[in-house]
């Protein structure tokens, strides 16, 4: 538990926000720090609500991947964690989601400050239309590093652990466009960690790569989570199996006051017990293929 | 195993097939739309082809006579053989440049704040109908606009029936045109590309300024250059702002007198020499818009430019 607010301590720098109180969570497996507590978590678009009653920890230094069919709401909370949401006019959070114990929807949290910290990866790589070295600077750069030889040497080390740098070492001044789209979706992963995250979010970072391309992305989270918390939705099971050390099973059911399915977390476990002995059936529908 | 259909298939099958893979039947349908489209553009082409050999040979008494003299020359509605397009040229040059300072700044700024900032607010809503509808103002209209407004209301800035007047009711004029295409130029610009930004933790205007404007810019070149060609061409609106359609002298001034001085603009040339009986000043009709119709081209010609410029390389 100190070391939980420690580490907090580390990463809220210049973060202006309402400490709480935290509770050491109940599970027995848990050794490493809560880095987000999601209680009652319910996100509705407009009058529709795309997914209610979500209750999980995401702990530190390990890779957790959320799984589901289509439609069950994954992606949704996902993008909860770095304020993504709040591009999308319609979208309203209820609940609560804590954030090394801070409230991260409290109003006087500033989502810029938040997404410094919570870097993501999207479904399409979406590499800026401007050099490698470019896309790599412009997070720092913002971040208010201006030096030349600074920069580099964030680059270089991003590029590095990103399993890049040999690749595009003598081509960082060009374009971006110009990789290949494994390679692409390994620079968004670089940009994600120029600029030093606390934790990384991954919307299905797979789903337009070959599977060349995937095992290397795969290799590299493996590697990375080392220094970072990884969060990944992803549509493969095999992926979550390979990769992750905590799933989360989301899935939809029909509301009853509505006719419009509504996505709701029906199994959080350590992955090894998802897979071969998961607490609830449909789980264990899902992830041998019966259902989903 | 290679295809082999025709002995795998038996003789009569194997025929058919063939017959129907190779059939070729004379599409009657297509090549009818293809020739009405080929005739379109053909047309379109003929036009204005025709209209500009037209005004070439009309005006060829000029271009042999005094090229210089009338493309220096005074604007002068009594005496043809003293007459030119000197001062219509610098009027249209500076109307333009002070819509470029006026219009465009403004109309890019309402597009941004419209696409990135207001949302889909009932506001927002509202005024982007409303800037469709006053693209779709007659020129006229703004011209009454600039007359009640810049060289009455405001005389105390602009002077009256000047040139800054003029340049301001034609920046009135093409603002929607400005703001329609450059929001049309943002939106275009893909979301990824936002939340890629923003997923660094830029906020929202370092998005905007470092690639939502970036990826925006050919677009908004094209449209903008576009309007300002349009504007350069409008007679309506500076007539009655006061453009002078007879005998006008300028003589040496500071840029700021001329801007507070009396003008006129290549539209409005064409429209005096045009009311005036006479073979020269038919010719001299026919120069004038040929003067027009380069400079509108021209302008064309630097927004293609502009945006092959700066269009991606990647």
């Amino acid at each position: 538990m100190a070391n939980a607010t420690t580490n907090a301590s580390d990463t809220m720098v210049g973060m202006s926000m309402n400490r709480t109180d935290e509770q050491v969570s109940p599970d027995p497996a848990a050794t490493n720090d809560v880095v987000f507590r999601v209680r009652d978590l319910s996100v509705y678009y407009g009058e529709f609500r795309a997914v209610q009653d979500v209750n999980l920890d995401i702990r530190q230094n390990e890779i957790t991947a959320f799984i589901g069919p289509s439609g069950c709401g994954k992606s949704t909370v996902l993008r909860c964690f770095d304020r993504m949401n709040d591009l999308i006019d319609s979208a309203r959070v209820e609940g609560e989601i804590h954030y090394h114990g801070i409230d991260l929807y409290s109003p006087n949290i500033d989502p810029v400050e938040v997404r410094r910290r919570v870097g993501m990866v999207f479904q399409k790589p979406n590499p800026f239309p401007k050099s490698i070295y470019d896309n790599l600077a412009f997070g720092p750069r913002i971040g208010g590093i201006k030096a030349k030889s600074q920069l580099d040497e964030i680059v270089e080390s991003s590029l590095r652990k990103a399993a890049l740098w040999d690749e595009v070492k003598d081509r960082l001044k060009s374009s971006a466009l110009g990789l290949s789209g494994g390679q692409q979706q390994r620079l968004c992963i670089a940009r994600c960690v120029a600029v030093e995250p606390d934790v990384i979010l991954m919307d299905e970072p797979c789903s337009s790569l070959d599977p060349i391309a995937t095992a290397r992305i795969e290799e590299l989270m493996k590697e990375i989570v080392q220094d970072y918390t990884i969060v990944i939705v992803t549509h493969n099971m095999q992926q979550a199996a390979r990769v992750s050390d905590r799933t989360a099973f989301f899935t939809t059911e029909v509301n009853p006051d509505g006719d419009r399915r509504t996505g709701r977390l029906v199994e959080y476990n350590p992955t090894a017990k998802m897979f071969s002995n998961p607490d609830d059936e449909r789980t264990e529908q899902y992830v041998t293929g019966r259902f989903g | 195993m290679a295809l082999s259909t025709p002995a795998t298939m038996g003789g009569a099958a194997a025929r058919d097939l063939t017959a129907a893979l190779t059939r070729r039947k004379f599409d009657l349908r297509s090549k009818v739309v293809e020739f009405v489209l080929v005739s379109a553009m053909a047309l379109a082409l003929l036009i204005l082809l025709t209209l500009i050999v037209d005004l070439v040979y009309r005006s060829a008494s000029v271009w042999s006579d005094r090229p210089w003299d009338f493309l220096t020359g005074n604007l002068n509605s009594q005496n043809a053989a003293a007459a030119g397009v000197g001062q219509a040229i610098r009027g249209t040059l500076i109307l333009c440049v002070i819509v470029v300072v006026v219009a465009f700044p403004l109309g890019i700024a309402c597009a941004v704040y419209l696409e990135e900032y207001a949302g889909n607010s009932r506001f927002a809503r509202l005024t982007q109908t409303n800037v469709r509808n006053l693209a779709g103002v007659p020129s006229i209209v703004y011209g009454l606009l600039g007359l009640a407004i810049f060289v009455q209301a405001l005389s105390g800035v602009t002077g009256g029936r000047t040139v800054f007047s003029g340049g301001l009711a034609l920046s009135a004029l093409v603002l929607p045109i400005v703001v329609i295409t450059a929001s049309e130029a943002l939106r275009a610009v893909p979301r990824s590309i936002r939340e890629g930004a923003l997923g660094v933790g830029a906020t929202q205007w370092e998005t905007i300024r470092s690639h939502v404007l970036p990826s925006a810019t050919p677009g908004i070149l094209t449209g903008t250059v576009l309007s300002l060609a349009r504007a350069a061409g409008e007679a309506a609106p500076i007539l009655l702002v006061g453009a002078a359609t007879g005998l006008l002298r300028t003589g040496d001034q500071g840029i700021w007198q001329q801007l507070r001085g009396p003008f006129t603009g290549l539209p409005v040339s064409i429209f005096s020499y045009a009311r005036q009986p006479g073979q020269d000043f038919r010719s001299l009709t026919a120069a004038a818009s040929l003067v027009l119709l380069v400079l509108v081209l021209m302008m064309n010609g630097v927004s293609i430019w502009l945006r092959n410029r700066y269009e991606r390389k990647w």
